[in-house]
């Protein structure tokens, strides 16, 4: 579903070169749901940039849904990015003065989508994220949990291949964190929705079934976390 | 994507900040706006010039004595004096028959008139009765000059509607008694006022030319013992002949005046098409003069546009890669940038036309100026406006379409 081969990405910063990934190999498979993990500068957001397709290794190979990607075009990138991946992010990047269900609307207009489909799509969405009444609210009229599930549904509304989830909880509180936690576990399980979450925070990444460890632009693990924490159950740390 | 999807979006973008949207398309509406105006009125005068040229006959040739003057080259030379001659009209009177509506003779000079305590210097003409159809004057009150004045050598006269208004404010004209270098004439008419056209008989006094010969002119009028005169007017029926009248003129003129097909002639045939000609490639000039000067408003107009869509990409660049990141392509964000910049330069056309229109019609009611607004200079000024638009867009929407997805998601 997804395979990574050695992906190398260096900056050029001045005189030095900064190896912000150093051949990361990986597999993910289709309805997996995995957190990338390290801390601050260990290269997780190159990761997600590349895997995200936002941005082109300088080595190495990565294939999304059978589709080799490192030698492709803008525009060709960019047609992934709206069919395949589906974004999440920590500041939830919605349009301000624009309703929910524009917002959520917009990966459908890129693709070509008009008319009755692109609004029922969106509905449907939005729906899938609990957020079936408030479709006419901008970002401004909506909580930060809200906020963040109509990016979720706007990540979702071209039934993405992967749903890909950069610091989801970052900007909330924990009752919030957890509900939007809780909602990725249920677009997990109850539809088999392929998710990726990048973050730092340990606890977060315990809510998924595999985690992979990055520092220095380096996997140093990649284990599967058996018994994950099911969002909502009380806080136990270890 | 859908074209309308794009301009939906560039009009949310617009909306989004009214404020700076209007101030930047007020320099778009200031610029088209000078265009539309400037053209309008530039030419509302060459029609006014044109039409004051035709209202004095454009099938109406002028001969009048001296050499044209070409350039530098006459400067240094000493001009001889040339004269036309009363003669010289009655030969052409004779001679041309064909395409010829009327040849009347004119003696022009300025006199001292007087009438009660009024008294000032005004040109007088000595004419003859069908001056008055070759120049199209119309009367107001009274009569013209007529034959039977001319025969008789009647001391009477015409005036111009100025002239009557100078000498007489409220009085009636007609019948009061003036004085013209000390000798007594009756008023017998007024004539129409023409306005400030070419050649207006305004502020001129018409007399029998025979009467200013015998007692007005004088010597002055004589020249070799032959009676002299200012100008001799030609009306041709038809105007496609002005041409072939016109060297029948000089060819009979030349015999007249002994001399030989290659020596230069000592008077002139002006047609009015010649000074139509002249005058319109003055006022054509000054229309491009006016046009250019409201075109440099309109590109400062499209700096300001420019200068506006990069300081609002740099300000949603996080937008544009949220766009990039939900699968925008470079082309569907640089369509939407310049579609943006379009928009404002073509709303800002409307606008200017608009109030170019209302401000040409109002210099045209308050009778300030003369304008026309033609279809071309709106057409003009809209497809420049347009023209700035695309191209002072292209640049901002480039650096929006070239903006790298992850960095501009990125941006603080």
């Amino acid at each position: 579903m997804i395979e990574t081969k050695d992906l190398t990405k260096i900056y050029q910063m001045g005189e030095t070169e900064v190896r912000a990934l150093d051949g990361a190999s990986f597999r993910i498979e289709k309805g997996e749901m995995i957190a990338i993990m390290g801390p601050s500068g260990s290269g997780k957001s190159t990761l997600m940039s590349i895997i995200g397709c936002l941005d082109a290794p300088t080595s190495g190979s990565y294939t999304i849904d059978g589709v080799s990607v490192e030698n492709m075009d803008e525009t060709k990138l960019a047609e992934v990015r709206g069919r395949k991946i589906g974004f999440v992010f920590q500041q939830f990047n919605l349009l301000a003065r624009t309703s929910a269900l524009e917002n959520v609307m917009l990966p459908l207009t890129y693709a070509g989508i008009a008319g009755k489909e692109r609004e029922a799509r969106a509905r449907k969405s939005l729906e899938r994220v609990g957020l079936g009444a408030r479709t006419h609210h901008a970002p401004n009229e909506l909580s930060g949990g809200q906020q963040q599930r109509v990016a979720i549904a706007r990540a979702l509304v071209n039934e993405p291949a992967i749903l890909l989830a950069d610091e989801p909880t970052g900007a909330l509180d924990s009752k919030t964190g957890v509900e939007i936690m809780d909602l990725f576990q249920t677009l997990h399980r109850e539809t088999g929705q392929t998710v990726i979450l990048v973050t730092h925070d340990a606890y977060v990444a315990r809510h998924t079934n595999r985690i992979i460890k990055l520092a220095d632009g380096k996997i140093v693990s990649d284990e599967v976390n058996a018994n994950p924490i099911k969002a909502g159950a009380p806080r136990v740390e270890v | 994507m859908l074209f309308s999807e794009n301009v939906k979006i560039a009009l949310r973008a617009l909306q989004a900040n009214k404020m700076r949207s209007v101030l930047t398309m007020l320099g778009i509406v200031i610029g088209v706006a000078t265009v539309v105006a400037l053209l309008s009125i530039g030419q509302g005068a060459t029609a006014s010039i044109t039409s004051s040229i035709e209202s004095g006959g454009s099938n109406l040739l002028t001969v009048a004595p001296g050499k044209m003057q070409t350039g530098m080259s006459s400067m240094g030379q000493s001009r001889q004096v040339s004269h036309l001659y009363y003669s010289d009209y009655q030969a052409l009177e004779r001679i041309l028959t064909q395409n010829i509506a009327y040849i009347v003779p004119v003696y022009q000079s300025s006199y001292m008139v007087k009438f009660g305590d009024e008294s000032f210097t005004a040109n007088i003409s000595g004419v003859v009765a069908e001056h008055k159809d070759v120049r199209s004057f119309n009367i107001a009150a009274g009569r013209f000059i007529s034959d039977g004045d001319n025969k008789a050598g009647s001391p009477v006269a015409v005036l111009g509607d100025q002239m009557a208004q100078d000498l007489f404010g409220e009085l009636y004209p007609v019948g009061k008694t003036i004085s013209i270098n000390g000798v007594k004439f009756q008023v017998v008419g007024v004539l129409e006022a023409k306005g400030s056209s070419l050649g207006s008989p305004d502020d001129l006094v018409f007399i029998p030319l025979e009467t200013g010969y015998n007692k007005l002119f004088g010597e002055t009028a004589n020249y070799n013992g032959k009676k002299t005169v200012s100008n001799i007017l030609v009306s041709v029926s038809d105007s496609t002949k002005n041409d072939a009248v016109s060297s029948e003129v000089e060819f009979v003129l030349r015999r007249m005046h002994n001399i030989t097909g290659a020596e230069e002639v000592d008077f002139y045939v002006l047609s009015q098409s010649d000074t139509l000609k002249t005058l319109s490639t003055v006022t054509q000039t000054l229309t491009i003069f006016l046009g250019a000067i409201a075109g440099i408003s309109l590109l400062v107009g499209g700096i300001g546009i420019m200068n506006i869509m990069l300081v609002s990409v740099t300000e949603r660049t996080k937008e544009i890669g949220l766009r990039k990141a939900v699968g925008a392509t470079r082309n569907q964000i640089l369509t939407q940038f310049l579609i943006e910049t379009v928009t404002l330069s073509v709303l800002g056309g409307v606008i200017g036309i608009l109030m170019g229109v209302g401000i040409a019609t109002l210099f045209k009611m308050t009778g300030m100026i003369s304008s026309v607004i033609t279809a071309s200079s709106i057409l003009l000024a809209f497809t420049f406006a347009l023209a700035i638009g695309v191209f002072f867009g292209l640049y901002p929407a480039f650096r929006a379409a070239n903006l790298h997805p992850m960095e501009a998601l990125r941006y603080e």
